[in-house]
């Protein structure tokens, strides 16, 4: 998605060298996406060894100093998630956002995920309800593809803030395959100010001062 | 981890796979930080394989659904394809949901809340009509809320009494919804029916280059494991304006999607089914939106697509059986 799948990750001294994504790197990845010697191998682990890479991802990358580590996670309540809250303890995270979409499949999902997060000690900073309307380019009638307001209803329900919903929009799946910077490329789509602002939220809710 | 030499936790470069013979003892595993987990000793076969044979014997066809990413319609297939399959009252359709920290198969069939009840025999699994019956770890939980918080070895020994422990009885069709990816349940899965006979699996994917990268791990995944490949099911391609009826691409097919995609590795597309809104209704009250919307475009394709898995597993299962009986 960031269009960096070519690049490799190097050794040197002090652990792996992250990949950066932009010139001014202010942005580094890593993602195991680049230890494979083919973007189409699979991964075939089972739970130990996807435990000791998340943990190597913590301790053996050089990072920096960071201001933010955004850590993307697959879908469940397993062993990827068990081990980066374990890893990432005594580094005292901020806290999870939960993305879910509207409707109540997805829902259900969530639900079982915030039990996680209450039962790992791991602070919620907020619900977001993704893929909300889709607005035909050709008519602008939106039609809500997976429903609407499962998210903000769900944050009610649990008492966690709700940050708010991000409109299905093919020009972010498109910007996205290409690899290229949603937030430069699509300042226009109706996607951009729903993300900047839970972006904002999420930073005053982070902040020191905040909360 | 962090007291280890980094240079020695060297990246997983030609990685045999844990449940290779080779796992810890090739090349590429020198050095690596799980050398001694993957090499420990060799483990034994684990002797449920062979009772799961037993237990399989009455079950005719197994079809597993997969895919690479997730939320992109297994669950939803899965329950359809059953749905379908099970209006045939002469076929016994059992249902079994191997996604251990997300089951939803349970909403979607519209039996969320039920229990499994022990018999004399095991678990008798849920039935939403005669004919079709359903097992899920929804069914153990004490609620909506109810998280499984599980590493991979207890989901292992989960899915291992599902395949063992549950009172199948005779069943035409046994389909396996699976979590997305290629980890714990999926080589439990394979390993625990290595000596049952899979028909094959069927590869769920949306038309977007994301989603069809991790197909092509998915099918790596199949090849290693020695797993036939159905075919795939190109999801949520195109969308048609309720108002203007023109068709949008919500996912775009910018590599030419799962079409392209088959025609490259020599794979059956099966089918594609177009987004619709109403399938996430009626998966949200779980009910079937065959019923519920039987002149819709999603459904005669879904119908197509399930034809055509029934085609394969009868083709199959008669060149079996010729081979057996040893004639033309
Ligand atoms: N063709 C379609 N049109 C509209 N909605 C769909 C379609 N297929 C699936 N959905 C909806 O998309 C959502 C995701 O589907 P589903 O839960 O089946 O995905 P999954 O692959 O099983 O997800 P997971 O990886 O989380 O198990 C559901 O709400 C479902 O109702
Ligand atoms: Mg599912
Ligand atoms: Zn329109």
């Amino acid at each position: 998605m960031l269009k960096v799948q070519d690049k490799g990750v190097h050794q040197c001294d002090s652990g792996w060298v992250p990949v950066f994504v932009d010139q001014d790197k202010s942005i580094s990845l890593m993602s195991i996406g680049f230890l494979l010697e083919k973007p189409d191998d699979a991964v075939v682990w089972r739970g130990p060894k996807k435990n000791a890479l998340i943990k190597q991802f913590i301790s053996d990358v050089t990072w920096g100093d960071l201001d933010f580590l955004i850590v993307d996670t697959p879908p469940g309540t397993s062993d990827e998630h068990i081990s980066t809250v374990e890893s990432l303890r005594p580094y005292k995270p901020l806290g999870a956002v939960l993305v879910t979409t509207p409707q109540a499949v997805s829902i259900g999902d969530v639900r079982r995920e915030l039990t996680f997060c209450k039962k790992t000690g791991l602070r919620v900073i907020g619900i977001v309800e993704n893929m909300s309307g889709f607005v035909c380019p050709h008519c602008l009638e939106c039609t809500n593809l997976f429903s609407k307001g499962g998210g903000e209803e769900l944050a009610r329900h649990a008492g966690v803030p709700f940050l708010g919903c991000v409109p299905l929009d093919p020009q972010l799946t498109q910007s996205l395959e290409e690899g290229r910077d949603f937030i430069q490329e699509f300042p226009k789509s109706s996607a951009f100010p729903a993300l900047a602002h839970i972006a904002q939220q999420i930073l005053d809710r982070t902040s020191p001062q905040g909360s | 981890m962090a007291e280890e030499d980094p240079g020695a936790a060297a990246p997983p470069h030609g990685c045999p796979g844990t449940s290779s013979a080779q796992a810890g003892r090739a090349a590429a595993c020198q050095g690596c930080p799980n050398q001694g987990l993957c090499a420990g000793p060799a483990p034994a076969p684990d002797p449920a394989i062979e009772e799961i044979k037993e237990k399989m014997k009455t079950v005719k066809h197994k079809i597993l659904v997969l895919s690479g990413k997730g939320g992109v319609g297994k669950s939803t297939f899965s329950a359809h394809l059953a749905h379908g399959l099970a209006e045939d009252e002469t076929k016994q359709i059992a249902l079994l949901d191997t996604d251990i920290c997300g089951p939803s198969i349970p909403k979607i069939m519209g039996i969320e809340g039920e229990q499994v009840h022990q018999s004399g025999s095991g678990w008798s699994p849920v039935y939403v009509e005669e004919n079709l019956c359903v097992m899920s770890v929804g069914f153990l939980l004490s609620g909506p809320d109810d998280a499984v918080i599980w590493r991979g070895p207890k989901k292992n020994g989960m899915i291992k009494q599902f395949l063992r422990d549950v009172d199948w009885g005779e069943i035409d069709y046994l389909i396996v919804d699976t979590p997305p990816g290629t980890s714990d349940e999926h080589l439990s899965i394979v390993q625990y029916l290595s000596s049952s006979h899979i028909d094959g699996a069927v590869i769920i994917t949306t038309p977007q280059e994301i989603s069809l990268q991790d197909v092509r791990k998915e099918i790596n995944f199949c090849h290693k494991v020695k797993l036939p490949i159905i075919g795939v099911v190109e999801n949520m391609s195109g969308f048609i304006c309720p108002k203007c009826k023109i068709e949008s691409q919500i996912f775009p097919p910018t590599t030419g999607g799962a079409e392209k995609m088959c025609q490259n590795l020599n794979i059956s597309l099966l089918g594609k089914v177009p987004l619709d809104p109403q399938i996430g209704k009626s998966c949200d009250q779980g009910q079937s939106f065959f019923s519920e919307i039987p002149e819709s475009p999603a459904t005669s394709s879904y119908r197509n697509i399930i034809q055509r898995i029934q085609e394969y597993c009868g083709l199959h299962h008669s060149q079996e059986k010729l081979s057996n009986q040893g004639m033309e």
